[in-house]
């Protein structure tokens, strides 16, 4: 490339990228070094921030309703986003095979993902009413006394897990679509070397599909971190703070306290969290995820 | 197994045709396929026939399958009720402005980052990547001081404007698509004297339409469920959103909640999502036939 034709390369590129370029520098990094600034600072959106050093973040150590959020967080992730996950793999696996109705399977299964957010948290919130809802309805065909549900502080949280599960067929597309990218000459070969079915989804597919479990993880981490509708719409953080999650506490901090030092403390501290999570599992993950064309070795 | 070329040609499939005998892992699938399905969609069932039910028959335990009277007027009701044409109407504009914002940004930055190996590119490209991760619970308090500021507050410019610039999802999505058009149409265009953004315009784009018919999904469906950025900014309820309003339902105004009104509402609310989808479909399968051919 000669110089000339690298700088006018160069220009171009910047051109074309720059509504992208003007939207990060405003829209994300002024505010996420705003939000360090204001973290060490005493500060209700109306008065001047008023420096306080560490003051939010030793606050937060002791502040019942901030290990609370964690707590809750952190379960509902590990159990939700798991579960999630093999819940869709499993259906895209039943559905890569050649069966009956499989148009007509694939859609059903996906059509719940299409009633996400307020829409469906107002379906549920009537699912899980204990008196006339559908879902003790369901349990009592099975001789089950379902409990209160929402309205239980140990139940609510299952409940929203539960809630979850139901929208496993939009991760399912996605493992589709890996799994349609499988090479039929890699599982023949197997076939022909003797594999058994299990053999064949162990080492073959499973190692194939890794990079959209992977992608599928993080993002499922991430956005389970930051579960607001749900807190918001069906139990406003109750019972008894059983789904307090983090985002609804730094809502309520920020929004309905005023304070926008403290909540930017737990926005950097969420920050940092998500952050050290898809480091640690990128890392983790060299050893299990298999990239196409080679990479490793 | 690194080793095995993935991407060549197709091997011939095997000589041995799979014997035609009952798979009994195949029989247990569609059993396990049915009772799941059936399962998924209950709760759609039911929210289309308590949709229907007399306020009498809400109450009712168990709730029956299908309605006793079939009250259509429920859906004149909500109308009544809450400023539900309006919030529509607000989601709708909401939606439609941010799905042009997101397309026009995104796909200008997507070809910056695709075509042009200009200094920085894989730098910004990463940096691009990792804010695909930025919660926006992080950065949500100083988007709202900043907006505060230029007396946004109460408009849906804080809800339209940022899609303006670009966002890294899709951005990446449109990038990978047109890293694989052919060269040579470009070529042809530079040789013919068009301008780059005109390449950008008449080339790139015309063949982009299933990808940039994602795009214009995921910023829809992103923008028209979206809770926490309109119940942050918007606070006349002649602005709400869909969400917003919605939300109201479940709140303590209500002593028991207007449970047909629910459901009315949660139908209405995702029949855009469905339509888009029945469209969308076959432009999935257009793109999938296209690059076929190619």
């Amino acid at each position: 490339m000669t110089h000339r034709e690298s700088r006018r390369q160069t220009l171009y590129m910047y051109l074309f990228i720059s509504p992208w370029l003007i939207g990060f520098l405003v829209f994300a990094l002024y505010p996420i070094l705003s939000s360090l600034y204001y973290s060490f600072t005493d500060y209700d959106i109306i008065h001047p921030p008023k420096f306080v050093g560490l003051a939010n973040y030793t606050e937060m150590l002791h502040n019942d309703l901030f290990w609370k959020s964690v707590v809750v967080t952190v379960r509902y992730t590990f159990i939700s986003v798991p579960v999630q996950l093999l819940l869709a793999l499993g259906f895209a696996l039943l559905l890569n095979q050649k069966i009956p109705f499989r148009g007509f399977f694939r859609t059903a299964m996906y059509f719940p993902s299409m009633v996400s957010g307020v829409a469906m948290s107002l379906l549920w919130y009537w699912i899980f009413n204990p008196s006339i809802g559908l879902f003790n309805y369901v349990l009592s065909w099975f001789g089950i006394k379902g409990p209160a549900w929402l309205m239980s502080p140990d139940y609510a949280l299952y409940a929203l897990m539960i809630m979850s599960f139901w929208t496993a067929g939009s991760g399912m597309i996605l493992f589709l679509a890996g799994l349609q990218g499988v090479p039929a000459s890699l599982v023949e070969a197997a076939k022909l070397d003797g594999a058994g079915r299990f053999r064949i989804f162990l080492n073959v597919t499973l190692p194939m599909i890794s990079p959209v479990l992977l992608f599928q993880l993080i993002m499922g981490i991430i956005d389970s971190f930051q579960v607001f509708t749900q807190a918001y719409v069906m139990t406003q953080g109750g019972p008894n703070y059983s789904t307090w999650f983090y985002v609804y506490n730094l809502y309520t901090s920020a929004f309905k306290e005023y304070r926008a030092g403290y909540s930017s403390a737990l926005a950097w501290v969420l920050l940092i969290v998500v952050m050290l999570f898809t480091a640690l599992i990128m890392k983790f993950s060299n050893r299990f995820v298999h990239y196409e064309g080679g990479g490793r070795k | 197994m690194s080793t095995i070329p993935a991407a060549g040609p197709q091997a011939p499939s095997s000589p041995i045709r799979s014997r035609r005998k009952i798979d009994g892992v195949r029989i247990a699938s569609f059993i396990a396929l049915i009772v799941t399905t059936f399962l998924m969609l209950l709760p759609l069932f039911f929210m289309v026939s308590t949709s229907l039910k007399s306020k009498k028959e809400l109450l009712k335990f168990p709730p029956s399958f299908l309605p006793e009277s079939w009250q259509w007027s429920n859906y004149k009701e909500i109308f009544e009720t809450l400023n539900f044409g309006q919030m529509y109407m607000n989601s709708l504009i909401i939606g439609v402005l941010t799905v042009v914002g997101t397309l026009l940004s995104s796909a200008l930055a997507a070809y910056g980052f695709a075509r042009y190996r200009g200094k920085g590119n894989n730098l910004w490209f990463m940096l691009m990547l990792s804010t695909m991760m930025l919660p926006y619970p992080a950065i949500m308090i100083p988007q709202f001081i900043l907006f505060s500021k230029l007396n946004w507050l109460d408009t849906f410019l804080p809800l339209v404007v940022p899609a303006f610039f670009g966002s890294a999802y899709n951005i990446f999505l449109l990038r990978q698509f047109f890293s694989t058009l052919p060269e040579e149409l470009f070529d042809a265009g530079r040789i013919d004297g068009c301008s780059e953004l005109r390449m950008w315009r008449q080339i790139a784009l015309p063949l982009s339409g299933p990808a940039l018919a994602t795009v214009a999904i995921f910023a829809f469906i992103y923008s028209w469920n979206d809770l926490l950025t309109p119940v942050l900014y918007l606070s006349s309820s002649d602005k709400f959103t869909l969400p917003v309003g919605m939300s109201s339902f479940t709140s303590s105004r209500f002593r028991i909640p207007p449970w047909h009104l629910l459901m009315v509402a949660s139908v209405l609310a995702m029949l855009p999502i469905v339509t888009l989808f029945a469209i969308a479909q076959k432009r999935f399968v257009e793109g999938i036939v296209l690059t076929g051919i190619k």
